[in-house]
């Protein structure tokens, strides 16, 4: 088992695109751990740079200590699954497990052994002597797993491992994945443009935007605290409201925040016809800020209450299971906020948005970057 | 335009294709009067000029009509003799063993051979190199025989000859001293483009994730063909193996080289039966050494076929 360091690293197509500009990050051994990002940003590059399927044109990679930057990917010691899985349609699945013993001239009988077991480990038991074609997609899969597996790389890389399944399947192999990724303790790198699938898989995300790093931490930073806009605006099922504001107090009573490490005052900030309280020891009063506050963190309530709120009317309220998200008219600036679906108000209802002053995030309004000194994550 | 209900169509049931039995609906609306009208004129060139040549073959192959003489006037039928005659001509026996040394070693062996590694080199290759050596190999292939004929005399000529200027090696006549080694070279080189391009196909149908599977798990290039690229392309292999050995069999371009010398060393089948046609002048016997030709090329379409569905 190995961690991964990579430093400085970019990989440049000849038509001169950076796909990975200047990237440096380190995953830890036996770490699960997603690079996520929107299509074209630049993570499945990074992924094949790691397996070597792409030659970095600048920086290192190394795996367990060792630089294998300009080692052929047989040598790096990684396995792969590919999106599309790369089964071999005329080989039985127990000849797809095995190839990779099979190149480095395994005795077939151990080569069955190797079979048996790892067909155990991911319930592929009985198929061994079916071919790929007569396989489901979640079996097709394990099966591109197993064959990850028996090749006992010290890194297994996995681009787009679930989206090949249908939904329901997804959910299936997200818990069977997480489950196998712990059990083996291996280091593992997985790429994803799914949000929800990076925060329920992975132990750390690293958020790409054109082929740069825009955020690194575990999936309840970026989804609580989001270190941009961009990421804000990236994670998270329903999307975060980020809203145009003016710093209007940098202290309504001089406590510190409740739970605030750095014992930043509690300000105001005016947004959408109202305020709300923030965290504002970073920003003067008066300074233009972009506001990011997620859905799930206002309180919507239909009495008046006292201090810092937004007020205005409900358009319309969209069911999402057992929460329902609800688009509010606060002059002229639509917000959401979910609500239980019992206290789901009907449309043109007056209510009142509330929320803690360590959920209000703020942003520079020009470079979209958190302003500093914000309030730490909260559990 | 809403379509009545009972037009919708059914689902076909899984493992019973849904096709019509018995004759086809006369789809065109044309009628069979006009639609015959029509064919006719295709009808008439194909039989004039396909139909009754080959049939006329086989006739005069079982006679002794010869170009000149009093049998040219007046052939007799002599039955089967000049198929018994052939089973025990040796000049015959040659031709057919040239003929196969020629497909095995500019078909089977060189065009298949060099036109998969090509296509193989090349898939990798930058782009405007691949364009020049697929400009290249092409031009072998679309210039006139006749062209390419005369390029090639000149390349292995005894005295001014390229390729003894290349090797230091005045004086030899190629086309004479190694006459079938030249044939095979020329036509590896002339026929190399058809299956580079069927084999250049071929190979994008397979995923590229498979090859860099083979990649990921260390498999030498030799594995990575082995057990990745010909399983995928087998199909492709057999139909272009089919082809260009009919094609080859049936080549007429080694007269052009050496019109079937010296003594008989490069006749190959084809230039056996022109010889023998124009040069003896007997039309009857290579009529009938024609039909043995297209009853190989039968048998050999034959046995493609049967393992092409031995496949599927």
């Amino acid at each position: 088992m190995a961690g991964i360091d990579i430093e400085g690293l970019a990989t440049v197509y000849p038509n001169g695109v950076r796909a990975v500009d200047g990237l440096d990050l380190t995953v830890a051994d036996g770490e699960f751990f997603a690079l996520l990002g929107p299509s074209g940003c630049g993570k499945t590059t990074l992924l094949r740079t790691i397996a070597g399927l792409e030659s970095a044109t600048e920086g290192t990679v190394r795996i367990d200590s060792a630089d294998v930057t300009r080692l052929e990917p047989g040598k790096r010691g990684v396995a792969m699954v590919f999106q599309d899985y790369a089964l071999f349609p005329h080989m039985t699945v127990s000849e797809n497990i095995t190839y990779p013993l099979k190149v480095r001239r395994v005795a077939p009988s151990t080569r069955a052994e190797v079979a048996e077991r790892t067909s155990g480990e991911l319930s592929l038991h009985g198929l061994l002597e079916r071919r790929p074609g007569q396989l489901s997609g979640g079996q097709q899969q394990r099966v591109a797993l197993a064959r990850a597996i028996a090749s006992e790389g010290k890194v297994l890389l996995l681009d787009e491992p679930l989206s090949n399944l249908d939904a329901r399947l997804r959910l299936e192999a997200r818990t069977f994945l997480k489950k196998l990724q712990k059990d083996l303790g291996i280091t593992t790198v997985f790429v994803t443009h799914d949000q929800a699938e990076a925060l329920a898989l992975a132990d750390r995300i690293a958020v790409m935007q054109d082929g740069k790093l825009r955020q690194l931490g575990s999936p309840r930073e970026v989804f609580a605290r989001p270190s941009n806009t961009f990421v804000a605006n990236f994670i998270g099922s329903t999307p975060m409201n980020l809203v145009p504001g003016v710093v209007s107090a940098s202290s309504i009573d001089g406590r510190p925040v409740d739970g605030g490490s750095n014992g930043s005052a509690v300000g105001a900030v005016s947004l959408a016809g109202g305020s709300l309280p923030a965290a504002t020891a970073s920003a003067p009063a008066g300074a233009e800020v972009t506001v990011g506050i997620r859905p799930e963190y206002l309180t919507l309530s239909t009495r008046d209450v006292s201090g810092p709120s937004l007020r205005g009317s409900v358009v319309v309220a969209e069911n999402l299971g057992t929460m329902s998200l609800v688009s509010v008219d606060c002059d002229g600036t639509l917000i959401g906020v979910t609500v239980p679906e019992e206290d789901e108000p009907a449309p043109g209802t007056p209510v009142v948005l509330t929320a803690s002053a360590q959920r209000v995030l703020l942003y520079d309004k020009e470079s979209g970057e958190l302003l500093a000194r914000q309030p730490a994550v909260v559990g | 335009m809403a379509t009545p209900p009972e037009s919708v169509p059914v689902p076909p049931v899984p493992g019973r294709p849904a096709r019509v039995r018995g004759p086809a609906q006369d789809v065109a609306g044309l009628g069979i009067g006009r639609a015959v009208g029509f064919l006719a004129p295709a009808l008439l060139l194909i039989g004039a000029f396909l139909v009754f040549p080959a049939i006329w073959t086989i006739y005069i192959g079982i006679t002794n009509y010869r170009l000149t003489g009093v049998e040219a006037v007046s052939p007799s039928i002599v039955g089967l003799s000049n198929y018994t005659r052939a089973l025990n001509d040796a000049l015959f026996h040659n031709a057919l063993w040239l003929t196969l040394l020629f497909v095995l070693g500019s078909a089977i062996i060189g065009q298949n051979i060099l036109g998969f590694a090509l296509a193989w080199t090349m898939r990798r290759a930058r782009p405007a190199v691949r364009r020049t050596v697929e400009a290249l190999v092409l031009l072998a292939w679309i210039l006139p025989s006749t062209v390419v004929a005369y390029l090639w005399i000149a390349f292995f000529d005894r005295d001014t000859g390229t390729l003894n200027s290349i090797l230091g090696t005045q004086g030899t006549a190629w086309l004479i001293d190694y006459p079938m080694v030249c044939l095979v070279l020329f036509n590896t080189w002339r026929g190399t483009a058809f299956s580079m391009m069927l084999y250049s196909s071929a190979l994008q149908a397979v995923p590229p994730s498979q090859l860099e599977s083979a990649r990921m798990v260390g498999a030498s290039g030799w594995q990575t063909l082995r057990d990745i690229v010909f399983p995928h392309i087998r199909g492709h292999v057999l139909t272009n193996t089919l082809l260009i050995s009919l094609w080859t069999a049936n080549d007429f371009s080694p007269f052009l080289l050496t019109k079937g010398g010296p003594n008989h060393e490069s006749e190959t089948v084809p230039v056996y039966i022109y010889n023998v046609a124009l040069q003896g002048g007997e039309l009857g016997y290579s009529s009938a050494i024609s039909f043995l030709l297209l009853i190989a090329n039968l048998l050999v379409a034959l046995l493609y076929l049967r393992l092409l569905r031995r496949r599927s």
